[in-house]
């Protein structure tokens, strides 16, 4: 196993300092590796998840070459010949397990930007104190967004937030946590094979959760009842504005409806499985308030913003796969994590073969049956050879 | 289970989405109007042929638009004002989508009605004061439908039409507009 970093790098390196974890510690599951503390409905901090990785590593003995970059991985007529900074590796298989979030996505027109004002990605963000005193746009109302959104106003700045298509989900329903009736419901195990439409479901973006001692919902009303202002999704730079797009009041409908939908099936299948009396009543949330008039220009000259956040995604980084597996946008050719070249395999990607295949609990079932299919592989080779 | 009829022909629709996916060019399409001056504020615009699937196209005939101003402008009122015909796109485009969705969905239509009302400034125009814009301020689509579908079902309908809707999106993001005399 090959890490450029340390065990956890990712969580060391890519995230910012008040985060914690959207799912709750009972749900922090590695195979034979669980969450023992006091607070299960509680919320990791960074430090506290970097430690049950890192606990996780020693206990299972995963022998993890640290500090290894891997640089190039290219085919041979019998596996892979992979380059890493500390020498050459041969092998029959490999499996990519280099996380979907490497590196930050941002739009095209970031240049079009003036200079004097400081644009910032999820990467670079640490907290309010490394911004500049005064307005600032998060660009993405995604759970990265809106966690940066409530932190930047909490610091005291005005915050404006552009909002695109969004995943709109409450903390608590019915007196659970949210991903408790993901989990229980099945909706979170539904498989890749079985969702309606796959491309999509794959682009979902993260639902709009923060995980707080409070348990508090994140969503656009509790934003704007704190005084962040919404705007629509960022269409284009001209002449120093920002123009938003006018379809706030849609994308508002949209994550509405989905919410009431996904709330339907958890109510059905409490029903169904005779689970009422253990939970509270079913409850409907007010619709996303839609603003009196949302602008749809702001001139990024005027002083009124001094910084943009791009909260507007993340995507893997496959610049060292030197086999022809990724497409036109950049993604991974694969089937339920088995790549489009033999003896080569992926873990950790969107709805790789569950709805719950990004999350940290969510990749053990995908592990077992990727692994089953590569040590299924590299037994019909070894027989052949 | 009954058959949905809206008739809209989601197969070919879905089938073209298929192949487009990995014929991008043939997807590059090209709609053309032309303008003529007839006298005052009235003009005619006519439409008949558009370039797509990698080919010229045409409609089954000429269509040919009237434009003026209503008296109130000081004009002949001999058809519409340009900026409704903005309306009669937005209110066709997701009309066509809300079809097309419920098709989908599998969801019967019997009666699909909007109205559609653009909240226009004309100050702007005027030049009477240079803070109102030309264009509309805002504009308000009310759709009456009655289907075989829940209320939430319509709704989602309606959200989805505007999601995929051409005009919707013409009309609420910025488009680069180039205006030059040949
Ligand atoms: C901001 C944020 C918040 C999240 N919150 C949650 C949450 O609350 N709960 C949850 O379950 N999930 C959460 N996730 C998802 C989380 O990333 C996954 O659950 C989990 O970390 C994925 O693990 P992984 O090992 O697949 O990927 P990663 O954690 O990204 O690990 C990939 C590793 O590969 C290494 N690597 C990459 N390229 C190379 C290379 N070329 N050579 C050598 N090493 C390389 C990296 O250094 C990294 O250590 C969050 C993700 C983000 C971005």
């Amino acid at each position: 196993m090959l890490e450029r970093g340390e065990v956890a790098n990712s969580w060391r390196r890519e995230r910012w300092d008040s985060l914690r974890l959207l799912t709750p510690n009972w749900q922090s599951r590695l195979p034979g590796h669980r969450y023992e503390g006091p607070d299960p409905d509680g919320y990791m901090t960074m430090g506290e998840v970097i430690e049950f990785i890192e606990r996780f590593a020693t206990v299972s003995r995963t022998p993890v070459r640290t500090g290894t970059n891997v640089r190039s991985v290219r085919r041979t007529d019998d596996g892979y010949r992979v380059t890493t900074s500390r020498g050459e590796i041969r092998c029959r298989a490999v499996v990519i397990a280099s996380g979907a979030c490497n590196q930050p996505t941002v739009p095209q027109f970031t240049d079009a930007v003036p200079a004097s004002v400081v644009q910032l990605t999820p990467f670079d963000y640490h907290g309010p104190t490394n911004l500049p005193d005064g307005g600032v746009l998060v660009v993405g109302a995604s759970a990265t967004g809106v966690q940066l959104a409530a932190e930047l106003k909490r610091s005291g700045r005005p915050v404006i937030l552009s909002v695109g298509e969004h995943v709109r989900l409450p903390r608590l329903y019915r007196g659970r946590d949210v991903l408790w009736w993901m989990d229980a419901s099945g909706v979170w195990n539904q498989r890749h094979d079985e969702v309606d439409d796959l491309t999509r479901a794959r682009r979902l973006p993260s639902p709009q959760l923060v995980g707080t001692p409070e348990r508090r919902t994140l969503d656009l009303n509790a934003l704007a009842a704190m005084g962040v202002e919404l705007v629509g999704r960022w269409a284009a730079v001209r002449d120093g504005r920002a123009l938003f797009s006018g379809g706030l009041r849609n994308v508002f409908s949209l994550a509405d409806l989905k919410m009431q939908r996904l709330l339907d099936t958890f109510d059905e299948w409490a029903r169904a499985h005779g689970c009422d009396a253990e939970v509270d009543p079913p409850e409907r949330f007010a619709p996303t308030h839609v603003p009196e008039s949302a602008r749809w220009q702001l001139d990024l000259r005027s002083g009124e913003i001094r910084t943009i956040v791009w909260a507007t995604g993340l995507r893997p980084d496959y610049g060292w796969l030197d086999v022809p597996v990724v497409d036109a946008k950049g993604r991974l050719r694969h089937e339920g994590g088995v790549v489009d070249s033999p003896g080569l395999y992926a873990l950790g990607l969107p709805v790789l073969r569950r709805r719950k295949s990004t999350f940290i609990h969510g990749i053990e079932d995908d592990a077992r049956e990727v692994i089953d299919h590569l040590t299924r592989y590299l037994a019909v080779r070894h027989s052949l050879a | 289970m009954t058959t949905i009829d809206n008739g809209v022909n989601v197969q070919a629709l879905l089938d073209a989405r298929e192949a487009l996916k990995g014929a991008p060019e043939a997807a590059q399409f090209t709609w053309r109007a032309s303008s003529k001056w007839q006298n005052g504020v009235h003009s005619t615009t006519t439409i008949q042929n558009f370039f797509g699937l990698g080919q010229e196209q045409s409609h089954k005939s000429e269509t040919v638009f009237t434009a003026d101003h209503p008296e109130v402008f000081a004009a002949e009122d001999n058809g519409i004002t340009p900026i409704e015909y903005l309306l009669v796109g937005l209110a066709a485009c997701l009309t066509a989508g809300v079809a097309s969705v419920a098709q989908n969905r599998g969801i019967q239509l019997r009666s699909v009605e909007s109205t559609v009302e653009g909240n226009h400034d004309i100050r702007g125009i005027l030049g009477a004061d240079s803070d109102v814009r030309n264009g509309f301020n805002d504009i308000k689509v009310t759709f009456t439908i009655d289907a075989d579908a829940s209320p939430q079902d319509i709704e989602a309908l309606v959200a989805q039409s505007q999601k995929r809707s051409a005009v919707f999106d013409a009309l609420t993001n910025p488009t680069n507009v180039t205006v030059e005399v040949a």
